[in-house]
């Protein structure tokens, strides 16, 4: 872990992007993706894509607080599902569409991210990691027993008939969406990464006390960092209800979302942007292959499988077999 | 006797019959979370592969499946050996543990139930002993024996876990490799043997109960998920090392459970329980009868 962390300094700091620069490549990269995206035009491309971005953001959210200020969520579900539950609630109660809805996920789940902080924050290791499991619990609870979003029947969303801004299909629109906020992401977790706010992370991730005694404000910059990867994960979650028009507690607080969000940052390597990046899209595209060749038991047996391999053989992910070897 | 008393008389006493299961499935985990320090969130699924192994072998044989359980504890018992050893190599050494130990057991819980499903169907699978059908009564009380002689076999054993650590010398090491691995080298103990035997202890316990777990209520793969919650917060309640500690807050936490499952619908079991958790953990994180560090 801190040996990653040392490494991956004086190694990325002679060809380092500025920050603008590093958001024009992102924002050039969306548009190439969406624009390629187009070309192809089939509904399943789509569908693909937007799962395996939605992986992208949800990941790249997980690491911002488990991979550099080294807090391992379990409850990475219950964010996702704030998001997801977000978008059902705001659309029944006012009649908004999806982009306003990622908005208010984008509060609830930084609101959920700072009260988890200040309840937990105080806990270190694994007793942090089980307080966000019982989170996920109680708050799966309360969506199973709050009838307005559907309780456990689940709630269906349906689609509306225009598809804006000149889309084809709202699928197209879905995985547009699903782009441009992998994109942000990707460029804000960046930002963070080469940012004061990460180099406290990373001090406070290699050793709490020290950080602390060195003056770094760790409960400031962990409540900080949970408020930023709480709304970013809920984010993720928000545009599920639109991708399979019907969204119950069981699904949108499924275990294999938590499972993901913890084994694409380790796969990929936890100490940089790129790792989650690269992980998610890994581990999704291994997935969504699976599901549609084997079947969708099989697929889960891949991620455990792959993470169980990777954290015993490649402990600091596939970033970190490339800079060891060099 | 007013019926509203009765409910909840009712619904303490089967509360703490639940609770000897829970603290069956914690004890285990008391022992390598507590004392080893080694975070096997994968353990209810350990517990879940006793459970179905023993409905396997109990259509096969018709034996007691509390019985079939304690004869499968040996071969739990070498398999948590054999998966400390992996732990140990690729985590412990290194000074990995923290998360990529964690990550390691999250997959191993993974292969475990996905395994499960491939190969014995997701469907649920159930042992029958014979006293299942019988339930006691004292006055207005009911004491279901298939409860109540589940929870009986694990307290014995737990106690006979607590005898053991408190007793033999074996025991006093495994204690010990809880406070100071070093201080055990200075006697001439080998830390990583004594973890080895002890994570090996915890398996087995995994494995009673599963047994015990198969006899309350039909199993399938992923009956483990409920618990993970459940026993990391029954461990943590009862202050971490401490079995008898985590008996207490696995009693606690079954009747505060069945207390609300009986007056407001079982739907909302979870969320008081495990907001009693969040509290616990936010006010007095060393636990309910842990001593302050």
């Amino acid at each position: 872990m801190s040996g990653a962390a040392l490494r991956a300094v004086p190694l990325a700091a002679p060809r380092r992007l500025g920050h603008a620069g590093f958001w024009l490549a992102a924002a050039v990269a969306a548009l190439l993706l969406i624009l390629a995206l187009r070309g192809l035009g089939s509904e399943y491309a789509y569908f693909a894509a937007t799962f395996v971005l939605q992986y992208v953001v949800l990941a790249t959210a997980w690491n911002i607080l488990g991979g550099y200020a080294g807090y391992v969520n379990f409850g990475a579900a219950a964010f996702f599902a704030a998001g997801a539950y977000t978008t059902v609630a705001i659309g029944k109660a006012l009649g908004l569409g999806l982009l306003p809805c990622i908005g208010f996920a984008a509060v609830v789940g930084g609101a959920l991210g700072l009260g988890t902080g200040v309840l937990t924050l105080r806990l270190r290791g694994a007793y942090f990691a089980i307080a966000t499991l019982c989170l996920a619990v109680v708050l799966q609870t309360l969506v199973v027993n709050w009838s307005y979003v559907g309780g456990s029947r689940g709630a269906y969303v349906l689609r509306p008939r225009e598809v804006p801004l000149g889309f084809d299909s709202y699928s197209g629109l879905l995985c547009a969406v699903a782009v441009v906020l992998a994109a942000l992401a990707v460029a804000i977790a960046r930002t963070i990464e080469k940012s004061r706010l990460g180099l406290g992370l990373a001090a406070l991730r290699d050793d709490e006390a020290a950080a602390e005694a060195a003056g770094v404000p760790t409960l400031r910059l962990k409540l900080v960092a949970t408020t930023i990867s709480g709304a970013m994960m809920a984010v993720a979650g928000a545009p599920l209800p639109y991708l399979g028009s019907y969204v119950e507690p069981n699904s949108a607080f499924g275990l294999a979302y938590a499972v993901n969000a913890i084994a694409m940052p380790l796969i990929g390597g936890t100490a940089s942007w790129a790792g989650p990046l690269i992980g998610a899209v890994l581990l999704a595209s291994l997935q969504q292959a699976a599901t549609v060749t084997i079947s969708s038991a099989a697929n889960l047996l891949i991620v455990g499988g792959v993470l169980v391999v990777f954290v015993c053989i490649a402990p600091h992910g596939i970033i970190g077999l490339f800079r060891g070897r060099r | 006797m007013d019926p509203g008393l009765a409910l909840l008389l009712n619904g303490v006493v089967s509360g703490l019959l639940l609770g000897g299961l829970y603290a069956a499935a914690a004890a285990g985990l008391s022992v390598s979370f507590g004392m080893l320090d080694v975070v096997n969130i994968a353990h209810p699924a350990f517990m879940v592969l006793g459970a179905l192994l023993v409905a396997l072998l109990w259509s096969a044989t018709g034996l007691d499946p509390l019985l079939l359980s304690l004869l499968l504890a040996p071969a739990f018992w070498a398999l948590g050996a054999a998966i400390y050893v992996a732990y140990h190599h690729f985590f412990e050494r290194r000074g990995d543990e923290a998360i990529q130990g964690l990550a390691f057991f999250f997959g191993v819980m993974f292969l475990i139930e996905v395994g499960l499903v491939l190969a014995v169907g997701p469907e649920q699978h159930f042992a029958d002993a014979a006293y299942a059908g019988t339930t006691w009564r004292l006055g207005e009380i009911d004491l279901p024996l298939r409860m109540l002689v589940p929870a009986a076999v694990a307290l014995a054993a737990i106690g006979a876990l607590a005898l053991f650590l408190r007793r033999t010398f074996t025991g006093r090491a495994i204690a010990a490799v809880a406070q100071d691995r070093e201080a055990l080298r200075l006697l001439a103990i080998d830390p990583v043997r004594i973890k080895r035997l002890a994570f090996g202890i915890s398996i087995a316990m995994a494995a009673l109960a599963g047994g015990a777990l198969v006899v309350v209520q039909p199993v399938d793969a992923w009956s483990g998920h409920v618990f993970i919650g459940r026993v990391f917060a029954i461990v943590i309640m009862g202050g971490l090392a401490s079995l008898g500690g985590c008996v207490l807050a696995a009693l606690a936490f079954g009747v505060v459970e069945n207390v609300t499952a009986t007056f407001y619908g079982p739907s909302w079991s979870p969320a008081v329980a495990f907001g009693c958790l969040l509290l616990v953990l936010a006010i007095r994180p060393q636990g309910l009868f842990g001593r302050a560090a």
